[in-house]
């Protein structure tokens, strides 16, 4: 299982990349997508929408599974990965790359240091029984 | 990958390397309560995620749904299907006390022939679908749902009072195992000498010699696919399963999942109790006509299912493809014109098809392929279109009979 060192976490597998514009970047995990299995839907939100903290930015559904995807941080959606439409499986393949979800501008950066480093999230997916 | 160390003492017996235990049942309890089969720790060997399905813990996947789905369209895959219910129906008047219980022609089958029908209460409604094989003029192995196996033994036993026959459950000293594809044929074939390329669809071999284990060897599957199962001692189908996989590997033979196992089922519309079948749907709604023989004599639900084929059915089970973006899932609502008419039973994305299909019951008259539905997925309305059933087909081999 992959974490890596420079996003956040969200305790719902959500992950979080502060770019140097400001801008933040938002997928699920290299755990998630393991314990979803086979990717075969992805629904995002529309540009533009606000997203609180914790509310539900989409849903991800595996062959048997269907999953809503919280947004770790709050703040407006500036952009969503629209080549998850043709290929969903990119977020088996490459969770924390090609297969990000939105992009947000955040309200306030800083609320990022309320979610988990890497440390924490592997702890907590340990937790669960993962490893 | 090592075998889980931490096996109960009661499943201990199943020995490593394939050996044959004395004594291994089906269906032991593991430490969480959950009924275990006797490929359980070659299953946590081969690195299966397990999951919980009707009070067992099967194998949900290996590889991944996707891979296993495909490499069974294309080369083959073994599944465990132990956790089936097998109750013997034994005595003089056996095959009228199912052919009675059944609505398909029980007392016609032949000895070495397999027979698929569905069980119906007297309001037509359904009990179960199995399969029953005829194994003497007396004696049928009649293989159910795990989730049915204790309604239906109850079920079953107390119509053996009307007759002169017995019903056992003989679930546990059973293994089963199906191996399905294009290439279940040729792999069996090399770990056997009996004839199995002569074995008919529906037909098995009772005591057939494969990998030095006797089994009893049936043309018959839920997949699609040709394909066999296989049922064995429980002591002795590790041993079994392990010669499968190992003559299996150089033709693409893939261990596969209950996963799995619901996706192929799907996209060949073969029919899942709880979803497209229940004591709520009739076999004339599910598409299953074929499978209720009229001509015969009394049946239990005859009288109901006469009326139904007289006014004809009130709902249609109907394949339809994701026009809109979505997924209809099981439960779901359906519309026609606008007006509510039914639910989806399954739906999933298809992966031989690649595409986003669904079945569902619908009221009011038959729907046409080409005709416009709306599935409601999470609160919005989806474009869907009727489409022809089944969803897949096979080509069938050239030669080879049904």
């Amino acid at each position: 299982m992959r974490v890596p060192e420079d996003l956040r976490y969200s305790r719902e597998h959500e992950w979080v990349r502060l770019e140097g514009d400001g801008k933040a970047r938002v997928g699920i995990t290299d755990y998630a997508q393991s314990e979803l299995g086979d990717v075969v839907y992805v629904e995002l939100p529309e540009v533009g929408r606000h997203l609180e903290a914790g509310e539900a930015l989409g849903v991800v559904e595996s062959v048997k599974s269907v999953s809503d995807v919280y947004s770790p941080l709050s703040g407006r959606v500036l952009e969503v990965n629209g080549a998850l439409a043709e290929s969903p499986e990119k977020v088996n393949q490459d969770p924390y790359g090609e297969g990000w979800m939105i992009r947000l501008e955040p309200d306030d950066p800083a609320e990022a240091e309320k979610l988990l480093d890497a440390a924490g999230y592997r702890a907590l997916v340990e937790a669960e029984g993962g490893s | 990958m090592s075998p889980s160390p931490d096996r109960p003492e009661e499943a201990g017996a199943a020995a490593a390397e394939g050996q044959a235990s004395e004594g291994a049942r089906n269906g032991v309890r593991g430490p969480d309560g959950l009924l275990r089969t006797p490929l359980h720790d070659l299953e946590r060997e081969l690195g299966a995620r397990m999951g919980e399905f009707a009070g067992w813990e099967l194998p949900i996947q290996f590889s991944g749904i996707l891979e296993e789905h495909r490499a069974v369209r294309r080369a083959a895959g073994l599944f465990d299907v132990s956790h089936m219910g097998k109750i013997a129906v034994r005595g003089r008047e056996a095959a009228a006390l199912l052919d009675y219980a059944a609505t398909n022609d029980v007392a016609r089958a032949e000895v070495g022939q397999a027979v698929y029908t569905p069980f119906c209460r007297a309001d037509g409604g359904v009990i179960d679908d199995a399969v029953l094989y005829r194994r003497g003029e007396g004696s049928f192995l009649v293989v159910v749902n795990a989730a049915n196996r204790e309604k239906d033994l109850r079920h079953l036993a107390q119509l053996a009072e009307g007759f002169e026959a017995e019903v056992e459950d003989q679930t546990g000293r059973w293994g089963q195992i199906a191996v399905q594809g294009p290439e279940a044929e040729a792999i069996l074939e090399e770990l056997s000498e009996a004839p199995l390329h002569a074995v008919g669809s529906y037909r098995f071999l009772d005591g057939a010699t494969v990998a030095g284990v006797s089994a009893l060897v049936s043309r018959t599957g839920y997949t699609g696919e040709d394909g066999f199962e296989l049922y064995a001692d429980a002591g002795l189908v590790e041993r079994l399963a392990r010669a499968v996989l190992e003559a299996g590997r150089a033709r693409g033979l893939v261990p596969a999942g209950l996963g799995a196992r619901d996706t192929l089922r799907f996209e060949a519309c073969l029919p899942l109790y709880g979803q497209e079948l229940g004591e709520a749907i009739n076999p004339l709604e599910a598409r299953l006509g074929r499978f209720v023989k009229f001509e015969k004599g009394d049946f239990l639900g005859r009288q109901a299912l006469e009326r139904v084929r007289q006014e004809g059915p009130r709902r249609h089970l109907v394949g339809f493809r994701m026009v809109g973006r979505g997924i209809a899932r099981h439960g779901y609502e359906v519309f026609r014109d606008g007006e509510r008419a039914g639910f989806v039973t399954s739906g999933s994305y298809a992966p031989a098809l690649d595409a986003n299909l669904g079945l569902a019951l619908l009221e009011g008259e038959a729907p046409l392929p080409g005709e416009r539905l709306e599935v409601a997925i999470r609160g919005r309305r989806v474009e869907a279109e009727v489409v022809k059933l089944p969803f897949y087909r096979r080509a069938k081999a050239a030669g080879r009979g049904g």
